[in-house]
């Protein structure tokens, strides 16, 4: 398939990830699906590759395993055009609160392992002069809130990484796109009663990753998210920190 | 909990819901429950695939397998929908052998309920076309089945309504197709004899269904426009529409449906009126055979969206009854008219001819079945059992994908493979096991 561009999507079992391949697979797209659960991820590659006809390729990543991510990168079969990074953990606010393991947990998987493997893949995109790296960050970074900052704070230093990147790289060819999903119906919110109005399905999220392809920065799925937080970033502090959120 | 209906919305039942994500999970998931049930999409109508007790959704079993471009054979999760499939193989030149009238449904669900399409009188249900299946059964062993290999079992969940465990997986064919179109005949019947002696005369048609205007009375009385088609081949789409994209993506193509449902209110007069402007453009359109894309000819509701909504709150019940040829007519005939008399009947009324089926529970007899909506008021209830009764007596039976609300009585009346199936079900562990509020109802 010469001619095709090629997805690396990390975080191959995620339901939203599976939602983006299939986005991509289906606008004629090669696809790499990468994951710590290989036997999860291949469930989903044949699945992609059944719905294509195209060839879908499974590799093994687990991001907190740092040494190991220079060398996935290069033995990709080429330099991917565009890397998406779906990589994250809700992790649970009170054991986080008690359990350091558990917050360690936490903020590597939603900041530190993305932000390197995207550090790594930065540098060979630029060395090229060219490519997309798509982040999915959260809502949740757009202010702490005692419900869940742990994970919030990881996903805010993501989303500042991205937002560096994106400032460093923009006048390189390399564009970096921040994907703020809002609340999405996937195994991480499963059995949460989630607002319909404020909730995407993973396909609508893998179809606006896919469209952020044509452009864009920071990707709020349903607009509405944005006037969301906008106002709950308005919020003052002292009015803030009395509220229950 | 929570509470959740058919697409008929009537009735509501409480259920826990659980959503495996995948095979194993789905096993760990039911392991040592009773009163449980498998749910696909919800499209059937009635209390089928509301479990007594539990619910278990196979949304996430929703991965497809593997395809075999030569073959055509496809095999894919219980949960995967249709709509999936005619997305991912259409474009390609496959068609799924057998499709009902929306494309919003599981292929799990299409077993468990043998749908028909309007090609049942060629082809069979889509139960004939399946090769293999993976069913977990109550005791939480998954077994494979088919034609040929534990058939007692494949074909009591063929048409099995989901009471001997959960279809994992599946294995059908899908067919050949040249374009995404079809060619249309529409043939005008200006009553009830002339309707059922225009769908034998279109039976080598592949595909070939009527609609019905159950308000007409007199000389029209059962008047119906039958719509037959074949797949269109490429030289014919070239003849008929040069230039039209080959395969036409689902949007495509809205503007041919005859049918554009306004938000009425349903009194005696819209319905009339409806049905008399439906009448007028099908027969405008007689005669000559034209081009339709494949979504309108076959889902002319899914453009609709939730159009059960316009029946209000209360929900509505859909009738579908098969009526050996024999004692078609003269039922038939009473049917319309205390339909006709009602007023306020259905305003689609389908009439189709239908092969024996060939699962142990599935609905289709040899015969004419008649499928209505009725919204649901106080006097519907006696009206419809009053039908049952006229049916039944008939030798014919109900669809239990429809069912709402048929009687015990009309139900084992009707299904003589009903001790067989429970002896089965015996066997299996399921009985008082998997448990849906149909298979309670009716003392499966
Ligand atoms: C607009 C419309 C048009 C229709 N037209 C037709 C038609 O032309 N012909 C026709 O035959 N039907 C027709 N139907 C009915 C529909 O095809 C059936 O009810 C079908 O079973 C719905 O599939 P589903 O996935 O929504 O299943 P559900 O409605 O969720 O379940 C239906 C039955 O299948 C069982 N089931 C579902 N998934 C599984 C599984 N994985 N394992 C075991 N059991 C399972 C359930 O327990 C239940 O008994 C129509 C329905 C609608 C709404
Ligand atoms: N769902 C929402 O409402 C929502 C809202 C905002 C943002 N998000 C973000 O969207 C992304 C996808 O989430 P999701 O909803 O699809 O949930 P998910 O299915 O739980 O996805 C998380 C993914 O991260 C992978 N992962 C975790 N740690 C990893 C590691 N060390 N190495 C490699 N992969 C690892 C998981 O793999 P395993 O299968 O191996 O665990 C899984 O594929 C996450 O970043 C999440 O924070 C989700």
């Amino acid at each position: 398939m010469q001619g095709h561009k090629t997805v690396l999507v990390v975080g191959g079992t995620s339901d939203i990830g599976h939602a983006t391949a299939k986005a991509y697979a289906g606008a004629g797209w090669r696809v790499v699906l990468a994951a710590r659960n290989e036997a999860g991820a291949r469930r989903n590659a044949e699945d992609l590759a059944t719905r294509s006809g195209g060839p879908v390729e499974v590799r093994a990543l687990d991001v907190l395993d740092t040494p190991s991510l220079a060398p996935f990168l290069d033995r990709l079969p080429a330099l991917p055009d565009t890397v998406v990074c779906v990589v994250g953990e809700l992790g649970e606010q009170a054991r986080a609160q008690a359990d350091l393991d558990h917050a360690v947990q936490v903020m590597r998987t939603n900041f530190e392992g993305p932000a390197l493997l995207l550090t790594l893949t930065a540098e060979r995109f630029e060395a090229r002069g060219s490519g997309l790296i798509v982040g999915i960050s959260s809502v949740a970074g757009d202010r702490g809130r005692g419900s869940n900052y742990v994970y919030g704070a990881a996903k805010a230093g993501f989303t500042a990484f991205l937002s560096g990147l994106r400032n460093r790289l923009s006048p390189r060819g390399v564009r970096v796109v921040t994907v703020k999903p809002g609340f999405v119906r996937t195994r991480m919110t499963e059995g949460m009663k989630l607002p319909p109005v404020l909730t995407a399905e993973a396909d609508e999220v893998g179809r606006a990753i896919l469209g952020a392809e044509r452009g864009g920065d920071v990707l709020y799925v349903r607009p509405v998210w944005r006037g969301v937080m906008a106002v709950i970033r308005a919020i003052p502090e002292p009015v803030f920190k009395r509220l229950k959120l | 909990m929570i509470e959740i209906a058919g697409w008929g919305r009537y009735p509501r039942h409480r259920t826990r819901l659980l959503a495996p994500r995948d095979a194993a999970s789905a096993a760990a998931l039911a392991a040592g429950r009773t009163g449980v049930v498998t749910r696909g999409n919800g499209r059937a109508y009635g209390d089928a695939a509301i479990g007594q007790a539990v619910t278990v959704s196979s949304r996430g079993l929703d991965r497809m397998r593997a395809f075999d471009p030569v073959s055509g054979r496809l095999t894919v999760e219980a949960g995967v929908h249709l709509s999936d499939i005619l997305a991912a193989f259409l474009p390609r030149g496959f068609f799924p052998p057998v499709v009902p009238g929306t494309k919003f449904v599981t292929v799990g669900g299409m077993i468990a309920s043998d749908v028909h399409g309007k090609n049942h009188h060629r082809e069979g249900g889509f139960g004939d076309h399946v090769e293999a299946l993976t069913l977990l059964t109550p005791s939480g062993e998954t077994v494979d089945c088919g034609p040929d290999r534990n058939p007692g079992l494949f074909w009591a969940t063929v048409g099995g309504m989901g009471l001997t465990g959960t279809i994992l997986e599946a294995t059908f064919r899908l067919k050949a197709v040249e374009t995404g179109w079809m060619v249309q005949r529409t043939v005008v019947a200006e009553n009830l004899d002339e309707a059922m002696a225009g769908l034998e005369r279109t039976a080598d048609a592949t595909y070939s269904v009527a609609w019905i205007d159950c308000v007409a009375r007199g000389a029209r009385f059962g008047r119906s426009l039958i719509f037959a088609a074949e797949h269109a081949t490429r030289a014919e789409l070239d003849a008929l529409r040069p230039g039209a994209e080959p395969f036409p993506a689902a949007k495509a193509g809205r503007l041919s449906v005859p049918l554009d449902l306004p938000a009425f209110t349903l009194n005696r007069l819209s319905v009339a009126a409806f049905n008399e402007l439906y009448f007028r453009a099908g027969a405008a359109k007689a005669g000559q055979p034209f081009l339709v894309a494949w979504n309108p000819y076959f889902f002319p509701l899914d453009g609709i969206g939730d159009w059960g909504r316009i029946y209000g709150r209360r929900g509505f019940l859909q009738h579908q009854c098969v009526i050996p040829p024999a004692a078609a007519k003269a039922v038939l005939t009473a049917v319309i008219e205390r339909l006709s008399r009602r007023g306020s009947a259905s305003f689609l009324a389908v009439l189709k001819v239908l092969r024996a089926g060939s699962g142990l529970m599935s609905f289709p007899i040899e015969g004419y079945t008649l499928a209505l909506d009725l919204h649901v008021t106080d006097d519907v209830f006696p009206l419809l059992d009053e039908i049952d009764r006229l049916v039944v007596e008939a030798g014919g039976r109900l669809y239990l994908a429809k069912d709402a609300r048929q009687s015990r009585e009309t139900f084992e009346a009707s299904y003589p493979a009903l001790s067989r199936f429970r002896e089965i079900r015996r066997g299996l562990g399921a009985e008082g096991r998997v448990v849906s509020q149909l298979s309670a109802r009716l003392g499966i």
